[in-house]
């Protein structure tokens, strides 16, 4: 394997990279930095692209392959774009048993679409998703990374709301 | 932001700290953090592991095993290096009693985690959180990088020559990690499969050297095990059961929430004492008693029922982890089974055949079901299919799936039967789910 020139070829923030770089010494084996690799490379990037899914696999010596089968047994890592704000609603019984299919629903009517849609201008996506560990404070959802806990159907405007503001106020999207 | 809730029946020893900002480091230390590390760093091995043993804590996860028997099983001497592994992955429904644990006192875990490592003679450990937990990984980090800055962590701890290292990372999205062989795959970067046992962990784990794998309920709960003795901690809870134990009552319970409770509570109590009864005064018509895996309890069942992991086993369900999640009487029993199986459906991974066959055809029969379409011998179908799945997997996501199922089905079997003949279901909410 020859070395990357990670300076200079990475599809990634120099702020990333050298994250990178820091992660994979951590481990007692390169490897294990994949998944949080991963993760990150998303946040950033917005999906698992192909020209991502490559650099790390570069990264680690792996083949694009290994990354890609690794890669689809986790469902947060995605190979499309999401939204900006990616909206997940947890629906397992806490929380359907406090009114989540309501919530669903109200954030369908909302945004016009429905589970895995993405709104036309690409701010909103929306997913049902599994167990998210708020169930003590259900309904709750998250988007992107933040949870939002306690809801109601009618919490729906004012949370869309709150995330318009910031979509907008970094530029529109 | 999860709201914190409390009852006087509560005895708070692992959420003690909870709501003081233990977050950071000084107020840990302040409220006496560290000094179990540091006890335990002059004591040695074997007396950590007798006061484990005899504290009777049982891993938090659900198997209830006891934890100092766990890390007994370390061999001693070992050419690989060994290594502590914390199961934040926390994702069984009806479970979320680790999220406020590195909310709140994320120190607990990193000095559960060393005192581990000093346990088993282990250099180094990972503490591993479920990837929606990104902000409390950011905590753990923060807490972490602390604890190096003060000389707890690295290469010489508390001043010592005893060196440890944690390493603190998410997942990304599988209810399977969970699991503790496949939770080792993941950290090695790979998919979350299961491996076979034997061998254990605790001879061949981690890149093939001795692994201790505990519950990050379990981690944090040892530095208070250390600090009051194994024996006054163990009084604390039931027989054989040491402790308390953080259960988290959801679903139709007036009064929602993580509450420490001892070890063989009465489950009626904690659902109409310390969750203020079934919501809106309604009457109550289930439990799940530890977490959606556990199979459902009746009414009746829980009068006297102590939940410690020997009563609820002698009940017939499990006490699992902790989560309690309360049914009320205007619910369609036959669309919470559908629901429950969805997820495992769902999260199941595929290596072993029962558990990927048998969670897609019990959810197939369940929808059917559930959207009126059942036929008679589906239920005996739906019994036949989930007791072929037990005990026929790698790990127990299998048993885990068809566990409830059987419970739902032998318990609620009127209730199924009224769903037949394309009968409408009086309580449904929705006849068809998205997930698939």
């Amino acid at each position: 394997m020859t070395p990357r020139e990670s300076e200079t070829m990475s599809i990634f923030s120099p702020a990333l990279a050298a994250r990178f770089d820091a992660l994979v010494e951590k481990y007692p084996v390169k490897r294990s930095a994949l998944i949080p690799m991963m993760l990150y490379a998303q946040d950033e990037i917005g999906y698992l692209s192909d020209a991502v899914i490559a650099e790390i696999a570069d990264r680690l010596g792996l083949t694009e392959l290994d990354v890609r089968n690794v890669a689809s047994y986790y469902s947060m890592l995605r190979f499309k774009p999401a939204g900006r704000f990616n909206i997940q609603v947890c629906t397992n019984i806490s929380c359907m048993l406090r009114g989540a299919y309501d919530l669903f629903d109200r954030f369908q009517e909302e945004l016009g679409v429905g589970h895995k849609g993405i709104t036309p201008d690409g701010v909103f996506s929306l997913e049902e998703v599994e167990c998210i560990g708020a169930c003590c404070w259900a309904p709750a959802i998250q988007v992107n990374y933040d949870f939002h806990d306690e809801l109601a159907a009618d919490s729906v405007p004012g949370i869309l709301q709150q995330y318009r503001e910031r979509a907008a106020a970094n530029g529109g999207r | 932001m999860p709201r914190l809730v409390s009852h006087p029946d509560e005895v708070k020893i692992v959420t003690r700290r909870f709501g003081q900002g233990a977050a950071n480091i000084e107020k840990y230390l302040e409220l006496g953090g560290y000094e179990a590390a540091k006890k335990c760093l002059t004591q040695g091995p074997d007396w950590i592991i007798n006061e484990m043993k005899a504290s009777n804590l049982r891993g938090r996860g659900g198997a209830g095993f006891p934890t100092g028997l766990k890390w007994s099983f370390v061999p001693k001497q070992s050419a690989k290096p060994k290594y502590v592994l914390v199961n934040g992955d926390e994702s069984e429904p009806g479970t979320c009693k680790d999220h406020l644990i590195f909310l709140h006192d994320p120190h607990a875990v990193i000095e559960g985690t060393i005192i581990a490592g000093l346990a088993i003679g282990a250099k180094m450990g990972f503490i591993y959180l479920r990837g929606e937990y990104r902000y409390l990984l950011e905590i753990m980090e923060k807490a972490v990088a602390d604890a190096y800055s003060k000389g707890f962590l690295g290469k010489g701890i508390f001043g010592s020559d005893t060196e440890f290292e944690v390493v603190t990372q998410t997942g990304a999205g599988a209810y399977e990690v969970g699991e503790e062989s496949a939770l080792m795959e993941s950290l090695e970067g790979k998919r979350g499969v299961p491996r076979i046992k034997p061998p254990f962990p605790a001879v061949v784990g981690l890149y093939g050297g001795p692994t201790v794998i505990n519950n990050a309920e379990t981690i944090a709960t040892v530095p208070h095990v250390i600090a009051m003795g194994g024996a006054a901690y163990a009084a604390v809870g039931s027989e054989r059961n040491g402790g308390t134990r953080l259960f988290g009552l959801s679903g139709h319970v007036e009064r929602p929430g993580v509450y420490e409770l001892p070890m063989g509570y009465n489950l009626k109590k904690m659902i109409y004492e310390v969750g203020g009864g079934v919501r809106g005064g309604r009457k109550l018509k289930a439990v799940v008693p530890g977490g959606s895996s556990t199979p459902v309890l009746l009414p009746e069942e829980i009068e006297n029922l102590g939940m410690d992991f020997d009563q609820v086993g002698k009940a017939g369900s499990m006490l699992g982890s902790g989560g309690v999640v309360v049914i009320d009487d205007q619910t369609c029993i036959v669309e919470f089974a559908l629901r429950t199986i969805s997820f495992y459906q769902h999260e199941s991974c595929g290596w072993c055949i029962p558990c990927r066959e048998g969670t897609d055809w019990l959810k197939k029969s369940l929808t059917r079901f559930h959207a009126g379409f059942g036929e008679a011998k589906d239920i005996d179908n739906i019994r036949y299919l989930a007791e072929n799945m037990m005990g026929r997997t790698f790990c127990p996501l299998g048993d885990a799936a068809a566990m409830p199922t059987l419970g739902f089905v032998k318990k609620f079997r009127k209730e199924f039967e009224d769903h037949l003949n394309g009968k409408p279901c009086p309580f449904a909410k929705h006849v068809e789910l998205a997930v698939v």
